[in-house]
């Protein structure tokens, strides 16, 4: 396994470091990683473990646990699918499977451009706009399989003009 | 102690407040079934819900092993209600399992039939999803296999409570729940110690120890010289596999049914418990006059060499660099004792039988390679593994006569090599030594008290010929830690150390019979807290025994010095008892 160079090794321990005081420290370790860097890789939770001294067992085990976290790197968009009841019923499955086809990676899965992610979520509290679809925080209302092929077009688009 | 009444199937009972319904119920006389409570809370997670019971005051049903009794609480175990639900949970636990109970190592000692059959659950009662299988059996020591493992979560508990931090943990969500190191690596890729005491816990066949039986069958087949070696911890718990009761030695009934199960020669490891200390008294009293790194810690301990190279990569200096007794033997076996008796070294197949599940990973590490790629041991059997062999070949142990080892050229041992399978008796071996060593003459009362015991430190300070040493014992990695972040920040006030890996030591070795206390309705209700002692007694009651006790009286280690090793610490008992470090083994590689 690879090991966290010096300075990469020196930021998470900083992260750490926020939460020396706090009793639980963990989760809020993980989220502030997983928001800075997009990933909690395991040499990150070696590093993690020797600062917390929590077993890298148990850190991995809580990363696998919860889907906000991720193991791998994200894409650079990351296409959020709600799955819940609301969005489900109004064919949330459909879109998903339709991103699915048109990138040609499953959920959880990022493509080899390292442009998209597609991320299966439960409700994301938008049911007045179900289905709904999240890129980056950006919200798609009320999507039709139809949309999908011009969301991801406006995207590739964006990408070809940088 | 406040007490609360509460009635358990209408019968009025007063216990402690603050017991849990399982607790209350067992000092009642109820036998709950459970699974994942273990030992006194160690394991409490209320997770497999074999143990619900109605309670008033509760809405449905409780897992016993975590709900709190209270004042007025009525409990019913044997409503239809509650059988028909622990039933259930037992049936849905299957589901999920593979069921292969005949090809299982763990039949007879398994929790999990146990339950199946006492709260009649029933075959396929639900086809469903099931947990992906993954088998990993690539360490010589440890095998996991999920498609037994329940979930409960012992092994998880013991890793953590034994060693500090654990290797094992839960991963994924659901379905896809395992138990298993860190990205659901092989223990041999993940900083396992190897100890065993998951298995020891495992209420499945879940975790087990890799069996070396074939390797045996086969080395008797192709005619080999068969001989073997016995720890000391074995004497004191073999025994139990045959149903007798915890701390009944066994000693004699041991030798006989190794010789009945065709093995050339039976030795006692104590010969060469006694050889680690003259090799170990004399590196330490050397490292003390020249300088040398201290304090010095003793190697006996596989699982303990392992944490110590993993985590304390730049103290290893400080290990002994004297083999554990049994690879000690082995090289013997194969040089001095294969010349004597004629038989060539290659021909020679040497088996251990260990406490330990860790002296199989042991042997294959390329330091204890000899001379031509031949290894010092070529198979590690585990007390269970031994019992298992002895069943097998239709040999009634309680019947057998008591028989002596083989007495030839390297039989006689001390009392001193005796208690080298209990916490402290390593320390206390060396002790009677190096008193003598140093002072000339024998010390008055050979126990060491002060270092006998299962606290997790023990310290004492001695003095030897005007100077005193402090010195300091612990078994289980939680507290080599501490004694290790001493070292490593300078204050470590020791000379000697002396580190186990399993809790209690030896006799409470990955390799040792299970003690589950479902399983032995004769033992005393405070088993889980006193199986070590027993078993630490039959060791120290041996010792008692024995005419010598101290290892350097021992007249065939003296014979062996004479005529070949020349002296403690020689350039040849360097080169065959010996060993060295790795410190840079990578945690996860």
């Amino acid at each position: 396994m690879a090991h966290l160079n010096e300075a990469a090794t020196e930021q998470i321990k900083a992260i750490c470091d926020r939460y020396k005081d706090e009793k639980t420290p963990l989760m809020m370790i993980l989220s502030d990683i997983q928001r800075e860097y997009g990933y909690i890789p395991l040499e990150v939770q070696e590093v993690v473990s020797d600062k917390t001294g929590i077993s890298v067992a148990e850190i991995y085990g809580v990363v696998t646990f919860y889907s906000f976290f991720s193991l791998v790197p994200n894409g650079k968009y990351v296409i959020g699918c709600c799955l819940g009841t609301a969005c489900y019923v109004k064919g949330a499955q459909q879109v998903i499977d339709k991103f699915s086809e048109i990138l040609g990676i499953k959920a959880g899965e990022t493509t080899s451009d390292g442009l998209f992610t597609i991320d299966a979520l439960r409700c994301i509290g938008a049911c007045a706009l179900a289905p709904a679809v999240t890129i980056n925080g950006k919200i798609y209302p009320r999507v039709t399989v139809k949309d999908v092929e011009k969301i991801v077009a406006e995207y590739k688009s964006k990408e070809a003009e940088a | 102690m406040a007490l609360v009444n509460i009635k358990i199937e209408g019968i009025p009972y007063q216990v402690e407040s603050g017991l849990t319904i399982l607790e209350a119920a067992k000092a009642c006389g109820y036998e709950i079934p459970t699974l994942c409570a273990f030992n006194h809370g160690e394991c409490n997670r209320g997770s497999c819900r074999v143990c619900l019971v109605e309670a008033t005051g509760a809405r449905g049903l409780v897992a016993a092993c975590v709900y709190p009794v209270n004042e007025g609480m009525e409990i019913t175990i044997s409503s239809p209600k509650a059988t028909a639900a622990r039933r259930a949970s037992v049936e849905l636990l299957l589901s999920n399992h593979n069921k292969n109970c005949q090809q299982c190592d763990k039949n007879g000692k398994c929790e999990l039939l146990h339950v199946a059959q006492i709260t009649g659950a029933r075959e396929n009662m639900y086809i469903g999803s099931k947990t992906p299988t993954y088998y990993d059996d690539l360490t010589p020591t440890i095998v996991r296999d999920t498609s037994k493992c329940i979930l409960c979560g012992r092994c998880v508990e013991r890793c953590k409570n034994a060693h500090g931090m654990g290797v094992l943990g839960f991963e994924n969500r659901g379905f896809n729940t395992i138990v298993a190191p860190a990205e659901n690596r092989s223990f041999i890729n993940s900083p396992c110690i190897m100890c065993g005491q998951c298995i020891n816990v495992c209420p499945t066949g879940a975790l087990m120890e890799k069996s070396e039986i074939d390797r045996v069958d086969a080395a008797m087949a192709a005619g080999k010289y068969v001989v073997v070696q016995t720890a000391p911890a074995v004497r004191a718990a073999l025994g139990e596999e045959f149903g007798m009761k915890i701390g009944t030695p066994v000693t004699g009934k041991m030798v006989a049914a190794l010789r009945r199960l065709g093995f050339k020669k039976v030795f006692d490891t104590d010969f060469a418990a006694d050889l680690t200390i003259m090799e170990e008294a004399t590196e330490l009293l050397n490292r003390i006059k020249t300088g040398g790194v201290l304090p010095m810690i003793t190697s006996c301990s596989p699982g303990w060499v392992n944490y110590a190279e993993y985590y304390y990569g730049d103290q290893v200096d400080h290990l002994s660099s004297c083999k554990s007794p049994h690879e000690m033997f082995g090289a013997i076996l194969k040089t001095y004792y294969a010349n004597k008796i004629g038989v060539k070294p290659e021909d020679m197949f040497v088996v251990s039988i260990m406490p330990c599940s860790c002296k199989k990973f042991e042997k294959e590490r390329p330091e204890m390679e000899e001379k031509g790629g031949l290894r010092d041991v070529d198979a590690v059997l585990t007390t269970r593994e031994l019992g298992r062999l002895i069943k097998r070949s239709g040999i009634n142990f309680a019947k057998l006569p008591d028989e002596d080892y083989d007495t030839d050229i390297v039989h006689d041992y001390t009392g001193a090599g005796v208690i080298f399978g209990v916490t402290g008796g390593v320390m206390e071996a060396a002790l009677r030594t190096a008193y003598f060593v140093l002072t000339g003459k024998e010390r008055e009362g050979v126990v060491f008290n002060e270092v006998r015991g299962f606290e997790n430190i023990r310290e004492a300070e001695f003095e030897l010929n005007g100077a005193k040493i402090k010195v300091a014992v612990t078994s289980g990695m939680k507290g080599a830690k501490v004694l290790l972040d001493q070292i490593r920040e300078g204050t470590s006030p020791y000379t000697f150390i002396e580190v186990m890996g399993c809790p209690g030591g030896c006799i409470n070795g990955g390799g040792q019979p299970y003690v589950r206390e479902v399983f032995l309705p004769n033992e005393d209700a405070d088993i889980m807290d006193t199986y070590r002692q027993k078993r630490a007694n039959a060791l120290y009651t041996e010792d008692e025994r024995q005419a010598i006790r101290q290892s350097h009286n021992n007249p065939q280690l003296k014979a062996l010095y004479d005529e070949f090793l020349g002296e403690p610490n020689s350039h040849l008992a360097h080169e065959l008892l010996h060993t060295s470090y790795n410190k840079n083994r990578v945690r996860f590689d």
